[in-house]
């Protein structure tokens, strides 16, 4: 369509191909391929135990492939994984701060660690604590500081040497979402400044407002790849049609459309039908109490997995 | 023509900043909890060396030649660098792995897992050549004369340090929980310590184990503690050195093979 084969293939941030890895009898990731173009934000959305962990640690060689290849920022994984992580910011999942220590010297030590030059360190964490808006609170051990100021220090930690790669592990779990509102501009601020960003979650809405495009997990496997538009469109057309009910009643509009081939996805005390704005009118009449909703991000991962997302 | 390939870039195996960046981190945290750390450091082999001097000098005025206080005196030393360096190696390594996940977030760094511990470790050595001089001073007090060779003991309590810092490590990597410490600390740690010749000449113990003690560093240590402090005995030093370098790379070797098992995936 609109690549032509006289353009150059744009920069490619990392590439995971056919990467196994096993714990045991346990296949976490499972022949998983992936490809990041260079500032672009990749969203790997799936559920706890989709493999989305063990990948991340791969890509900074604290896990090993099992079978693959993993290049990242031109360097091979795990043959020259140091330079790599020279060059990347990693947020943990689980948070590490140093309690000890004040929100300046937490980043300094890093500063250290991430190989800012010497004469640069002050400048480099003026401008961390500037990106985590900690300016005031530079001087105040982290064990005082409220849960939202600790993520945003540990993802500022991460970026303290100007990383061109960055990877979130699920940035936002936990969090309330004032905060979580916090850590999305501080993640969108990265996009615009270029810098190539892999984040794991199991938040629809965060996938959708963050990612340019948004790799589908399950099983250690990326099962659909796209934009989030895109994949709506592709897997769950326009417009879903939820009815709310007794579960009698859900499982008339079942019966009701799936002879039809429609797909539908149970929600608890409603069933949703996908694609509805290609139902007949005579089967919408027979369910006029339902409601229109666009089609989301959720009912492509329900209609693609059969897992849900979010307890 | 020929194409030249750019030499691949080559990284030692320990490289100078990922060691620098490690140690900094140390020594921050250190001038936060310096002060409980000394305390429990220094103040317990004083005391120790307070208390067996009084008790036992009491009745033994002379050991081998050295008046009891001395004995003690400079055993106690190397009874403080056992003590700041193995149980070191051992809880804040655990606490540090298991709980805090302070590895997992350095080794997202560019630190390499020999890079991580040769640097905590040699900081830990560090701390304990320089406590292991506390009870020296005391013991001065007492009347221990000064030597030119008691400059040498900030790196006696090093080099012992180093090689009990990474036994700690080791056993961190390998137990199955913190609680099992204890075997470690009763089973190990005491009997180590009591066959070192620290509290008393080890001549009226079967020749068997006098044979075994020789297989104990911290023996070792406490030999060239005494030398350096009565004088030298060459050729017994160079071989006291010896084991202590061998000690402390072998348990360098076991530390880092365990941990990389347990950090590594």
């Amino acid at each position: 369509m609109t690549a032509s084969p006289s353009v150059p293939p744009p920069d490619v941030a990392l590439s995971l191909r056919g990467v196994v890895k096993t714990f045991g009898d346990l296949r976490a990731v499972d022949g998983l391929d992936l490809e990041v173009r260079a500032g672009t934000c990749l969203g790997l959305l799936g559920p706890n135990g989709a493999g989305k962990s063990t990948t991340m640690r791969m890509l900074t060689g604290q896990a090993m492939a099992t079978e693959g290849s993993i290049e990242v920022l031109g360097f091979d994984i795990p043959r020259q994984s140091k330079q790599a992580r020279a060059r990347m910011g990693v947020v943990p999942q689980r948070e590490n701060l140093d309690e000890e220590l004040t929100v300046r010297q937490n980043l300094t030590v890093w500063s250290t660690l991430l190989r800012v030059p010497r004469r640069e360190r002050g400048a480099a964490v003026d401008r961390a604590l500037r990106a985590a808006q900690l300016v005031d609170r530079a001087d105040s051990r982290v064990s005082t500081l409220s849960g939202g100021m600790r993520r945003r220090l540990l993802i500022a930690r991460a970026l303290v040497h100007g990383p061109s790669l960055v990877l979130l592990d699920e940035p936002t779990v936990g969090l309330d979402p004032q905060v979580r509102g916090d850590i999305w501009t501080l993640i969108d601020r990265l996009r615009t400044e270029g810098v190539t960003v892999l984040m794991s979650t199991h938040y629809i809405e965060e996938a959708e407002r963050l990612c340019d495009d948004i790799a589908v997990v399950s099983h250690g496997r990326v099962i659909a790849r796209g934009t989030p538009s895109s994949l709506v469109t592709e897997h769950a057309g326009v417009e879903a049609l939820e009815v709310y009910g007794p579960p009698s009643r859900l499982q008339d509009v079942e019966d009701l459309v799936s002879p039809l081939g429609f797909s539908t996805r149970r929600t608890g005390p409603s069933v949703s039908v996908l694609r509805a704005e290609a139902l007949p009118l005579h089967v919408v009449d027979r369910i006029a109490d339902g409601v229109r909703r666009p089609a989301n991000l959720e009912d492509v991962f329900v209609l693609l997995t059969g897992e849900r997302l979010e307890e | 023509m020929a194409l030249t390939t750019a030499p691949e870039q080559r990284l030692r195996a320990v490289e100078r900043t990922a060691f620098a960046g490690v140690f900094t981190r140390e020594t921050t945290l250190f001038r936060r909890v310096w002060r409980s750390t000394t305390f429990g450091s220094v103040v317990e082999p004083t005391i120790n060396l307070i208390a067996f001097g009084f008790g036992f000098g009491y009745l033994v005025a002379n050991v081998q030649g050295i008046p009891y206080v001395q004995f003690i005196g400079t055993g106690t030393v190397a009874a403080a660098v056992l003590f700041s360096s193995v149980f070191a190696g051992m809880f804040d390594t655990y606490v540090k792995r298991h709980y805090m996940k302070t590895y997992d977030g350095i080794l997202a760094t560019p630190v390499d897992v020999p890079e991580l511990f040769l640097a905590e470790a040699t900081w830990i050595a560090v701390k304990s050549g320089i406590y292991g001089c506390a009870p020296l001073l005391v013991a001065m007090v007492f009347g221990l004369p000064p030597s030119w060779g008691m400059l040498a003991i900030p790196f006696i309590g090093f080099l012992t340090g180093l090689g009990f810092a990474f036994m700690g490590m080791w056993f961190s990597g390998i137990v199955p929980s913190i609680d099992s410490f204890s075997y470690v600390q009763s089973a190990l740690v005491t009997p180590l310590l009591l066959l070192s010749g620290i509290f008393f000449p080890l001549t009226g113990f079967p020749e068997w184990l006098q044979k075994l003690a020789e297989l104990n560093p911290l023996y070792h240590c406490v030999q060239l503690v005494r030398h350096a402090c009565f004088g030298w005995e060459l050729t017994q030093d160079v071989v006291n050195v010896l084991v202590l370098v061998v000690f402390a790379c072998l348990m360098a070797f076991l530390a880092i093979r365990a941990l990389s098992g347990k950090l590594i995936d």
